[in-house]
C-alpha cells in the first residue's frame, strides 16, 4: 500500500509512529514536508530562546526513518492534489501516485488585516526559522509587542522577555485568554503577568502600525492611544492550512478546516486529514492532545482496525505560563443552563480559583485555575468521569485550615478506563496493569505506560493510583531513598546515629549496595553533617557533596559561582558593606540584594572563590550557607530599636537566632523571620521558623513556606520568653531534621505529619515521647561544633589546591562570558557566547 | 581502539583527584573530566554539560544506576554513561569519552580514546 503524509509535524509524526506501531506490512510511506526540518515540538518552541538547540526539540527518535523504512522529503511542499488519478504532485513538479493520502498539515498564524503588518521586524510565532528571524531583530531591539495575549501570545511574550526585551501584550479583547479564563480569572492572571514585567494593554483594536518617534514601530490604536516598540510578534490566532483540500473540493467546515467523520476520513473515502488542518463537527481544535487522538484513529484505520475513532476532545489544559498555574477545565464560563459556580479570591498570593457544578450540585461541570493549580488533576478527574461531589464542593478550591484535610478524589473511585495521562492517552487500568508487571517507581511507570512523560501535570494522580494498586496488592509501599539503600531518609539518619556510622563507605558496607548516586550521597552527607558536624570538605566527606556544598557557593547556569557572605539579621555596619563592595568591584562580580537580606555576588570561577573568601573574612565576614540545605538567613525588620511600632528588640534577636543556628544541615534549606510587631514587616509567617513579638513576649510560628507552594506558617506558642522560645526552636527544628524525607520541606513534612499539629505540640511542648532533652542537647553539640566553611576550606591547603578551572592549569575557563548590562555582568546567551569568546572579553 | 598510536597527555598525578570525584583537564584545548571512580578506576568524558553549554561535568556526583557507572551533571542532573557518554535521560545529548592510562602515579588523557 501507497501512503502519502502531507506535513511532518507533531501530529504527522505521531501519525507515522502510529503507523508503524500497527505492525502494518508493506506500506510504503512518504512523507513530504515543507519545512527544511523534521517534526519538533512545537509545544516548548519557548525553550528554544532559552537556549536548547533545534535538535534538542526534534521529536524523530535516531533512527526512526532508517528502521520503518519510511522516506522523508523534505523542504518538499504538496502543490496539488489530483482525486481522480490518485496522486499528488510536488512544488517541484514530481508526482507521487498514493492509494490511501494523510493531510497533517497543520495552520497558518493569523495575522489581523492592519496596515503596516508587513514591515521589517514584524514576525508570526510559529515555525524555528520565525524564532531564528525573533531571535535577529530582538537582538537589535529594546522593546518588543506581542499582538494576542492568548495562550501562544503569552508563551511568545516570555521569549520576548527572555531576550531582554521590555515586553508588551497587546489583546483585542477586554482580558487575556479570552477563551479558557472568566473575567475574574483574567484579571488575577494579568496581575500575575505584569509582576514579572510584562506590560498589558487589553481592549486594545490595532488601527495601524506606523513609524514611531522613539521606537521603530508605532501601533495606532482605535481609542486614540498608541504603543511603541522596536519589534513586534503576531500571535493572534490560527486559520486551518485547507487550501489544499479546497483546491481539490474536498469538504470543509463552515469556518474551515478539512471536515472529517469520525475515523478521521474526509468526504473522499482515500483521503484523511488530523490535527489543527482538520473539522471534526464542525469544530478544529488548536491542541496537540486531540491531535494525537486523530492520528491514532487515522493509522488505525488504514491497517485495517475498523473499531478505530474519534469521539472529539476535552479540551481542558493546564499550562505555566512564565512560571504562573493557569488550568481550564470544561464548562468554565457557567455556560451551561442553570450551573452554579463557587469562587475563590486572593488578591495577596494572587490565587484565583472556581468551579462550576450541575444545577442539583452533584457533578462538575467546569473549572477555572489561576496562580495555584494543584487541584487540576483531581477536578479534571472528576468533571470527565461523572464523579459525585461532595456535599460541600466549595472545600474542593479552598485552602486547607488546620487538621481538615481538604476532600481529595478518592482514586478509588475512578473507573479502570479514566484517563489519567492525556498525552500518552493511559488509563487507571493501565496504571494498574503496570503495577502488576512490577512498575513500582515513577520513573519505572513512565518508561513502562509514558503515563507522566510528557507534560508531567498528571504525575500526583499517577502516584496516588500506583500506591493504592500496590497497596491493594499487598506490596510494601516503597520509600526508599534511591536503589542504593533500601532506607528511607528517617531510616538512614537512626542507622547512621544508632550505629555511629561516619563514613558513606561504612554506611554503604553496613546498609547499602553499589557506589551510591547523587541521591543518596547528599542525603549521607546532610545526616552526617547533621549527627557529628564535621568539616563537610573532609576527605572522607567531599565525594558525597553537591557542587554547590563542595564549592561552598551557589552554582549559576553558566558554571560560575555566587558568594553570600553572612550578614545576620540583615544587620551590617557601612565598613563592613564598603568591603563587600570592593570585593565585587575587585572581582567584577554581579551584586544583588537577596529576597532573604543577603548581598549575593554572582559571576566567581572555581579558581577566584578562595581569594573572594579570603577577602571576606579579612572584612570580618563568615560563609552565608546560602549554597547548603541549611539554615539560610534570618530576616527582621528593624524593631523597637528604630520603629515607633516595634515592641520587640526583633534585629537582636534575629542575630541572635542566625548565629546560634548557622551552617545546621537540614534536609531541606531553612529560613526564618522575625517580626518587632504584628505589622509584620519581616514576613514572618511566611517562614519555616517564624517569630512576632507582642508586648507579652514572643510568638512562635512553624512550618510555613514562601517559594512554589505557599503556605502560612502556624502559630505553636504565645508569650515566650528569649530561654523558652529558643529551647523550642531546638526541639521542632532538630525534630525535623531526624525524621522528614529527603528534599521535604518543613510544611510538607507537616502536613504529612500524622496527628498534625496537635501531634507536635504533644511531643515538643509536653514531651510525650521523652525526647526533648535529647533534641536541645544534640543541637547544642551543632552550635557548639560550628565552623566557618569557607575560613577552613582557604587554610588547609589540600582542600585549597581543589580550587580550580583545570587540573593542570591555570588558565581560566573560556566558556564563562559576560556581557554588560545596566551597568554590571550577567552570563551571556548561547547567541552572544561566540562572537563575545572570539572578541575575549 | 589502538592505544598505541593515542596521544597521551599527563594531566596530573592520581592523588590530584579523590575518589569518587572528577577533575577538569586541559587537553589539546579542549574541556576533559577526568573521573576516580574508587580507588583505582579512572574514566574521562567532555566536561561541557551539552544542555547547559557550561564546562561542570567534572564537579558532578559520580555513582551507579544499575550496571551503569555515570555522572549527574550539577546543573539539570542529567546522567551520563562514564564508559560510553551516553546521555540517559536524553541520548541525543550525548557526549565523547576519552582515554585514561595510569602510569606510576601520573594519569595520562588521550582525546577521543
Amino acid at each position: 500500500m501507497k501512503i502519502i503524509l502531507i506535513g511532518h509535524g507533531m501530529v504527522g509524526h505521531k501519525f507515522l509512529e502510529s503507523l508503524a506501531a500497527t505492525g502494518i506490512e508493506h506500506a510504503q510511506v512518504t512523507v513530504l514536508c515543507e519545512e527544511p526540518r523534521a517534526a519538533y515540538d512545537r509545544v516548548h518552541l519557548s525553550e528554544f530562546f532559552s537556549g536548547r538547540s533545534a535538535e534538542a526539540l526534534s521529536l524523530v527518535e535516531a533512527g526512526f526513518f532508517e528502521r520503518t523504512g519510511f522516506s522523508l522529503r523534505l523542504a518538499t511542499r504538496a502543490a496539488s492534489i489530483d482525486r481522480r488519478g490518485n496522486t499528488v504532485t510536488t512544488v517541484d513538479g514530481q508526482v507521487l501516485p498514493y492509494d490511501k493520502l494523510v493531510i497533517a498539515a497543520g495552520s497558518n498564524p493569523f495575522v489581523p488585516q492592519v496596515p503596516g503588518r508587513d514591515r521589517a521586524h514584524c514576525h508570526v510565532y510559529r515555525t524555528i526559522e520565525d524564532l531564528e528571524g525573533m531571535q535577529l531583530s530582538g537582538s537589535k531591539s529594546q522593546t518588543g509587542v506581542v499582538v494576542g495575549g492568548g495562550l501562544l501570545g503569552l508563551e511568545c511574550a516570555k521569549a520576548l522577555r527572555d531576550m531582554g526585551l521590555q515586553t508588551h501584550v497587546v489583546e483585542f479583547a477586554p482580558r487575556l485568554m479570552a477563551v479558557q479564563v472568566d473575567e475574574a480569572g483574567g484579571r488575577v492572571l494579568q496581575a500575575k503577568i505584569e509582576e514579572l514585567g510584562v506590560q498589558v494593554h487589553t481592549g486594545r483594536n490595532t488601527l495601524e502600525i506606523t513609524d514611531g518617534a522613539r521606537g521603530r514601530h508605532r501601533m495606532v490604536f482605535a481609542d486614540g492611544s498608541h504603543l511603541e516598540a522596536d519589534m513586534i510578534v503576531f500571535s493572534a490566532g490560527i486559520r486551518p492550512r485547507d487550501e489544499l483540500a479546497r483546491q481539490s473540493q474536498l469538504a470543509v467546515g463552515p469556518r474551515g478546516g478539512i471536515a472529517i467523520d469520525s475515523t478521521c476520513r474526509t468526504s473522499d473515502p482515500d483521503i484523511y486529514a488530523i490535527g489543527e488542518c482538520a473539522a471534526w463537527n464542525e469544530q478544529t481544535f488548536g491542541l496537540v492532545a486531540p491531535g494525537y487522538d486523530m492520528a491514532r484513529v487515522a493509522a488505525r484505520h488504514i491497517a485495517d482496525d475498523a473499531d478505530a475513532s474519534f469521539v472529539g476532545a476535552d479540551m481542558s489544559t493546564k499550562l505555566k505560563l512564565m512560571g504562573v498555574d493557569v488550568a481550564s477545565i470544561g464548562d468554565a464560563h457557567g455556560r451551561t443552563a442553570g450551573s452554579r459556580s463557587y469562587q475563590y479570591l486572593d488578591e495577596r498570593r494572587q490565587v484565583y480559583k472556581k468551579i462550576v457544578v450541575s444545577p442539583d450540585g452533584q457533578q462538575l461541570l467546569g473549572a477555572v485555575l489561576i496562580g495555584d493549580a494543584a487541584e487540576y488533576g483531581t477536578l479534571l478527574q472528576m468533571a470527565l468521569n461523572g464523579i459525585k461531589l461532595p456535599a460541600e464542593p466549595e472545600f474542593l478550591i479552598l485552602p486547607s485550615s488546620d487538621g481538615k484535610a481538604q476532600p481529595g478524589l478518592g482514586v478509588d473511585a475512578l473507573p479502570d478506563s479514566a484517563q489519567i495521562c492525556s498525552c500518552n492517552d493511559v488509563s487507571k487500568g493501565r496504571i494498574n496493569a503496570a503495577v502488576g508487571e512490577g512498575a513500582c517507581t515513577i520513573a519505572e511507570m513512565k518508561a513502562c505506560t509514558k503515563a507522566g512523560a510528557t507534560c508531567g501535570g498528571c504525575v500526583p494522580l499517577v502516584t496516588q493510583i500506583m500506591k493504592l494498586e500496590m497497596a491493594k496488592r499487598g506490596m510494601a509501599v516503597n520509600n526508599h531513598v534511591c536503589e542504593h539503600f533500601p532506607y528511607s531518609r528517617q531510616e538512614i539518619y537512626h542507622l547512621v546515629r544508632v550505629g555511629d556510622i561516619r563514613s558513606f563507605d561504612e554506611l554503604l558496607a553496613r546498609h547499602g549496595q553499589g557506589l551510591g548516586c547523587d541521591i543518596c550521597k547528599p542525603v549521607a552527607a546532610s545526616v552526617f553533617a547533621s549527627c557529628w558536624n564535621e568539616f563537610v570538605l573532609k576527605k572522607d566527606l567531599a565525594a558525597l557533596q553537591d557542587s554547590n556544598d563542595y564549592y561552598l557557593g551557589n552554582i549559576q547556569k553558566d558554571g560560575s559561582y555566587s558568594v553570600v557572605p553572612r550578614m545576620p539579621g540583615g544587620e551590617v555596619t557601612p565598613d563592613g558593606l564598603i568591603a563587600v563592595g570592593q570585593v565585587a568591584k575587585k572581582y567584577g562580580l554581579y551584586t544583588k540584594v537577596t529576597g532573604g537580606q543577603r548581598v549575593d555576588l554572582f559571576g566567581a570561577r572555581v579558581e577566584q572563590l578562595p581569594l573572594i573568601w579570603e577577602e571576606l573574612i579579612a572584612a570580618g565576614f563568615e560563609s552565608g550557607h546560602a549554597y547548603g540545605k541549611s539554615l539560610r538567613t534570618v530576616k527582621s525588620c528593624v524593631g523597637s530599636t528604630w520603629c515607633r511600632y516595634g515592641v520587640g528588640d526583633s534585629v537582636g534577636l534575629a542575630v541572635e537566632l542566625e548565629n546560634r543556628y548557622k551552617g545546621l544541615r537540614s534536609p531541606h534549606k531553612i529560613k526564618f523571620g522575625v517580626s518587632g510587631c504584628t505589622r509584620e514587616c519581616a514576613e514572618a509567617q511566611g517562614k519555616d521558623i517564624g517569630i512576632i513579638a507582642t508586648d507579652k513576649g514572643w510568638n512562635l510560628y512553624i512550618c510555613g513556606n514562601g517559594g512554589m507552594k505557599p503556605r502560612h506558617a502556624e502559630l505553636f506558642a504565645t508569650d515566650l520568653d528569649k530561654a523558652q522560645l529558643i529551647q523550642l526552636i531546638d526541639r521542632v527544628l532538630m525534630f525535623y531534621v531526624r525524621t522528614a524525607d529527603r528534599l521535604q520541606r518543613t510544611s510538607t513534612w507537616r502536613e504529612n505529619l500524622e496527628g498534625g499539629l496537635d501531634y507536635l505540640k504533644d511531643v515538643l511542648l509536653h514531651d510525650s515521647l521523652g525526647l526533648n532533652a535529647e533534641l536541645e542537647a544534640q543541637m547544642q553539640h551543632v552550635a557548639d561544633t560550628y565552623q566557618c566553611e569557607w575560613k577552613t576550606a582557604v587554610t588547609d591547603p589540600a582542600v585549597r589546591r581543589r580550587f580550580r578551572s583545570f587540573v593542570n592549569s591555570d588558565k581560566a575557563d573560556e566558556h564563562v562570558v559576560f556581557v554588560e548590562e545596566r551597568g554590571q555582568i550577567r552570563p551571556a546567551r548561547p547567541e552572544e557566547r561566540v562572537p563575545a569568546m572570539a572578541e575575549g572579553i | 581502539m589502538n592505544t598505541a598510536t593515542a596521544n597521551y597527555t599527563a594531566v596530573c598525578e592520581i592523588d590530584d583527584i579523590l575518589p569518587g570525584t572528577g577533575v577538569c583537564a586541559l587537553v589539546e584545548g579542549r574541556h576533559v573530566a577526568v573521573f576516580r571512580v574508587g580507588q583505582s578506576d579512572f574514566h574521562a568524558i567532555d566536561n561541557v554539560d551539552p544542555k547547559s553549554g557550561a564546562s561542570v561535568l567534572s564537579r558532578g556526583l559520580v555513582g551507579n544506576l544499575g550496571d551503569r557507572l555515570v555522572v549527574a551533571s550539577p546543573l539539570y542532573k542529567n546522567h551520563f554513561d562514564l564508559r560510553t557518554g551516553e546521555c540517559l535521560e536524553m541520548p541525543e545529548l550525548s557526549v565523547a569519552t576519552h582515554g585514561v592510562r595510569i602510569e606510576g602515579q601520573r594519569v595520562l588523557v588521550a582525546l577521543g580514546g
